[in-house]
């Protein structure tokens, strides 16, 4: 592998595909193009208009007592969400990983269905279940746990999917060591293998908290919507379009965007930091 | 083992699956169970309505469209990342992922802000007759939007992972650009490609917030199938949401299985 990496280094890597097409010029042309019309530009035009009337406009929109309760809604329950997820799912990632049981490797495939299933059938499903007509007797929706449960429902794979490589690897003999050495199972998992996976966790709780501070599809059901209760950010956001008020929820969504922005700022420090300490 | 172990063991294990019975599990059999309350013909008349079919055409419309143009999109552009050098890398690595930061709705907006009758394009392109938001083009530009990184995502680590070697060596030999990829590089690359694949149609079938915005939801006209559920349900025809429900999460489950199957076979090559 030494060996490879070393040529790699001389030899900068060299284009075998582009340059033939027609120079890697087009093709960066081509994907900027491509990703400035459906993507860059757009967000251009939502920061142009959330300030289009000034500063003073911006912060109206933003400090208006329903876009402040949504968004404080949309935060704290994020942080709750992501919280449980950190916990449960390392514990779902440590049972599939150093667990044996029939059907594990069914259940080891179900983690992604929340990827795969549309978000709105997510909320109709989370309705029939834990809604009015519940078959078994638990009613919360339009509450602000059923936003909590839709949440933890659309990010349920990104922590076990994070966790799970990396608590492959791991090696096991310095458990093992520790363990003889007189150390409990709890101690041995808080000094020996929290450290290892918390790089790991934490880019999983990042990419989850990301999602849900955006999420619309498997709430715009279940949460019912109630300003000032269970009226979250994107609902929020979705409401302000339906009734032209594009301004302020162009403002909302710059602030929204901000955040998440910062969040995938924070992953990309946190692997580079983790890569640097790998080994 | 001891006692405590034995204990932990166990104790963990039905954590992990109480948590995924009662928040996963359960849920998604209920799906099943909503959708043949009125029987396997109440279901299926449910799904056969024109606005029913009308809705899953459109559906495939937007995966049709979206996937492909995502995946020569994710490929030249991870054969950029990792093959080329060029000012301006580090940016372009970081704005692709900009999609998974964005709320759906914040998606529409911005396209409406755009292409919409008062956008910065959208005035003009009216007046040459082309419309695109509440209208099919700008269904399809959110569904591009939401699903545009994860191919680029895919691909890059198995390009770097496969290195150049066998390219170069193919050059050497006298092989052109597009031999070289169709010949050495695609076959490396291809479950990488075809996991990447999979969860753009899944989030392509899927999405809602940013097709809701932009699509100014007609019956039979501008609804996806996730639109139809929604609309369906607040209509109270909860027999015909819940039909709907049940062949958007089979098609998830057929996703899953895929999925399932090409990161075996990525992890495997």
């Amino acid at each position: 592998m030494s060996a490879l990496s070393g040529t790699r280094a001389e030899a900068p890597p060299r284009a075998a595909f582009w340059p033939r097409l027609g120079g890697a010029t087009l093709g960066r042309g081509l994907v900027t193009a491509y990703l400035s019309l459906i993507v860059l530009i757009p967000l251009a035009a939502l920061t142009v208009q959330s300030t289009e009337g000034g500063m003073g406009t911006f912060w109206t929109a933003i400090t208006n007592s329903e876009a402040i309760a949504a968004l404080k809604l949309t935060l704290i329950a994020s942080l709750i969400v992501v919280a449980i997820n950190a916990v449960m799912g390392t514990t779902i990632a440590w049972v599939l990983v150093r667990d044996s049981f029939p059907g594990k490797g069914v259940v080891n495939s179900l983690i992604d269905l929340p990827f795969a299933l549309p978000t709105i059938v997510a909320g109709i499903t989370l309705l029939a279940l834990y809604g009015p007509k519940s078959p078994v007797g638990i009613d919360v929706a339009y509450t602000r746990i059923a936003v909590i449960m839709a949440l933890l429902f659309v990010t349920l794979p990104f922590v076990v999917r994070a966790v799970q490589p990396t608590l492959l690897v791991l090696d096991r003999e310095m458990e093992e060591a520790a363990a003889s050495l007189g150390a409990k199972p709890l101690t041995v998992f808080r000094r020996i293998v929290l450290p290892s996976l918390s790089p790991a966790i934490l880019a999983g709780v990042a990419l989850a908290f990301a999602r849900s501070i955006g999420e619309f599809g498997s709430l715009v059901l279940l949460s019912g919507n109630i300003p000032f209760k269970t009226e979250v950010a994107s609902v929020f956001i979705f409401g302000q379009i339906e009734t032209g008020t594009t301004e302020s929820a162009a403002a909302v969504s710059v602030l929204l965007l901000a955040i998440a922005l910062v969040m995938l700022l924070l992953i990309g420090l946190v692997s580079r930091w983790s890569l640097r300490h790998d080994r | 083992m001891t006692v405590s172990g034995v204990l932990g063991k166990y104790g963990l294990r039905f954590a992990a699956l109480g948590y995924l019975t009662v928040l996963l599990m359960v849920p998604v059999g209920m799906i099943f169970y909503r959708a043949f309350e009125n029987g396997v013909g109440g279901a299926w008349d449910s799904v056969t309505t024109p606005d029913a079919l009308h809705s899953f055409y459109l559906t495939l419309v937007m995966v049709a469209i979206a996937v492909p143009a995502n995946t020569i999109f994710g490929v030249g552009c991870a054969l950029l990342l990792v093959r080329t050098d060029f000012r301006g890398k580090a940016l372009l690595n970081a704005l692709i992922d900009i999609p998974f930061a964005v709320s759906p709705v914040v998606i529409g907006l911005s396209l409406i802000l755009v292409y919409g009758s008062g956008g910065w394009f959208g005035g003009w392109l009216i007046q040459h007759g082309v419309q695109i938001i509440f209208a099919v083009p700008g269904m399809v530009l959110a569904t591009i939007f939401v699903s545009l990184p994860f191919v680029v995502r895919e691909v890059v680590p198995v390009l770097h992972e496969i290195g150049d070697e066998q390219e170069q060596a193919a050059r050497t030999l006298g092989a052109n650009g597009w031999q070289t990829f169709r010949r050495v590089t695609l076959p490396a690359i291809r479950w990488g490609v075809t996991y990447g694949v999979v969860l753009s149609t899944a989030r392509a079938l899927g999405e809602f917030g940013a097709v809701a915005v932009v699509s100014g939801h007609i019956s039979g006209e501008t609804e996806t199938a996730p639109l139809y559920v929604w609309h369906e349900f607040q209509n109270f025809n909860t027999a015909g949401a819940y039909a709907a429900s049940l062949v958007l999460a089979l098609l998830a489950l057929v996703t899953l299985f895929a999925m399932n199957i090409s990161k075996r076979k990525e992890s495997n090559a």
